[in-house]
């Protein structure tokens, strides 16, 4: 391994699904990689996480997110083979077409507005979502139980195995070369003779360009060199079910069966908390709702469950952003990591690495937009 | 290759293994009594389709797992056997609902 003072074109700060994906997109063209992470006992919601590349209810109070979605939804097939193909990891992708299921009228009448709303809005992308009622449901997923009313479809919906996902990045990266730095915690961040300089518990790194990617640790490192991330992190909870035959066979928004045949259930939004510890109360509503969705769940064993904290921005939606006062620091910020996997790789990699975001493209997911003067 | 120790003789327990009528002993578990009776997979992984067979025989490597009485993946080595008991190898994944 080279000293920790080596220089390299781009530091990425975050080794998780966002700033892997990054790297990796650095890396295979041609750019000079560090990704530096933390150590195994930072809050990693790249293991937490659900899987879903989903895009159906994506983008309401900011339509742009609705596009930039599909965009790496549209590109996720080549995306995973191109991967598989590198590092011999399959990851599992699959777009059969996701659906958000309602457990009362009420519930399905809340679906229908918020689809109303977000499809009614000036400018966004036209793609199919539509309300489908429970007999239609059921001809694609025969096991619906009777508490189910109807609920709402989207044909771009998929899922990923998304651990594997994120080994195959690490391998890729490897073989191409960028330098994986774990126990990096980056502590400060200075300029210094025209290039960044980060100092770590193991050293200083120094980078021609930076990229903080660090979930809801960029709210920290942001100021540091003059941008602003505001994060609010929420807590989900989740639920994984003994392997059993195949029989999901369309992800539900909170509920998918992996390519191994678990059950994975995350039915949960706790917000103003960062404790790690599960809650008896939320997990039992979750079991209880996902039994009424689909019955056949309420003999399985529950085998694991887990708390991940949720990387979000203030309003949900992504942060990309080149400061004005430090040009070479980039930061982004996003809840979607698995499912904007493709474009973080394909397109805004090769944009960080030309030293300019694509205006027409990102400019809706700059920072500034929290910048509004608080009214009285 | 397995065989019971010369303790005491215990009850006698019949049950099936595979549909075929096997004999037990009282207070015995169902894994202790699958490698007795010389069954050398008792299932097959849900991921990989390689043959299993129990081994921490405490309740943590969930390797014995077996269908007892319909119902599939139970730990055989934490259910002692009892008159009447249907165990079955399993020789794919659970099924949802069975």
């Amino acid at each position: 391994m080279p000293p920790s003072h080596a220089e390299y074109d781009i530091a990425v700060v975050g080794g998780g699904l966002l700033g892997s994906a990054i790297a990796y997109g650095l890396a295979r063209i041609g750019q000079r990689v560090a990704v530096l992470d933390e150590g195994d006992r930072a809050t990693r919601a790249s293991r937490g996480n659900f899987a879903l590349v989903w895009v159906q209810s994506k983008g309401l109070g900011m339509p742009e997110y609705a596009g930039w979605t599909i965009r790496s939804s549209n590109a996720y097939a080549a995306f995973a083979r191109e991967l598989t193909q590198e590092t011999g990891v399959d990851v599992s992708f699959e777009r059969p077409g996701g659906f958000h299921l309602a457990l009362s009228e009420r519930e399905m009448q809340a679906r229908e507005l918020q689809l109303r709303r977000l499809h009614n809005q000036p400018g966004i992308i036209q793609y199919e979502t539509k309300m489908v009622s429970a007999a239609e449901i059921r001809r694609m997923l025969p096991d619906i139980g009777p508490d189910v009313v109807g609920g709402s479809y989207c044909p771009l919906d998929g899922h990923v195995n998304s651990q594997q996902l994120l080994r195959a990045f690490h391998i890729a990266l490897k073989q191409q070369g960028a330098h994986y730095r774990p126990s990096h915690k980056v502590d400060a961040i200075e300029m210094r003779d025209g290039m960044f300089a980060m100092t770590t518990p193991k050293g200083e790194v120094r980078a021609g360009k930076i990229v903080l990617a660090a979930g809801n640790a960029n709210m920290h490192l942001a100021p540091m060199v003059g941008l602003h991330a505001p994060m609010r992190p929420e807590r989900g909870q989740i639920l994984v079910t003994e392997r059993v035959q195949p029989f999901l066979r369309h992800p539900v928004v909170t509920i998918r069966q992996t390519n191994e045949g678990s059950v994975m259930i995350g039915d949960s939004k706790e917000e103003g908390t960062r404790d790690v510890d599960m809650t008896m109360g939320v997990n039992a509503v979750m079991a209880d709702r996902a039994a009424r969705m689909f019955p056949k769940l309420g003999r399985l064993n529950i085998v694991r469950a887990w708390t991940a904290i949720r990387v979000m921005t203030e309003d949900g939606f992504p942060v990309y952003e080149q400061s004005i006062s430090f040009p070479g620091e980039f930061v982004a910020c996003c809840h979607s990591g698995v499912t904007l996997a493709a474009n973080h790789a394909l397109t805004l990699a090769p944009m960080i690495a030309n030293g300019a975001l694509d205006q027409a493209m990102l400019g809706a997911f700059t920072a500034r937009r929290f910048h509004v003067p608080q009214t009285a | 290759m397995f065989r019971r120790l010369h303790d005491a003789p215990q009850r006698v327990v019949h049950v099936t293994i595979d549909g075929c009528d096997a004999i037990a002993r009282a207070g015995e578990s169902v894994a202790a009594l699958l490698l007795v009776d010389g069954v050398r997979a008792t299932r097959v992984s849900a991921v990989s389709g390689a043959p299993r067979a129990p081994y921490c025989m405490m309740g943590v490597c969930f390797e014995c797992l077996v269908t007892i009485d319909g119902v599939g993946n139970r730990q055989g080595c934490l259910v002692q056997v009892a008159d009447g008991m249907r165990i079955e190898t399993q020789r794919t994944r659970r099924e949802a609902g069975k």
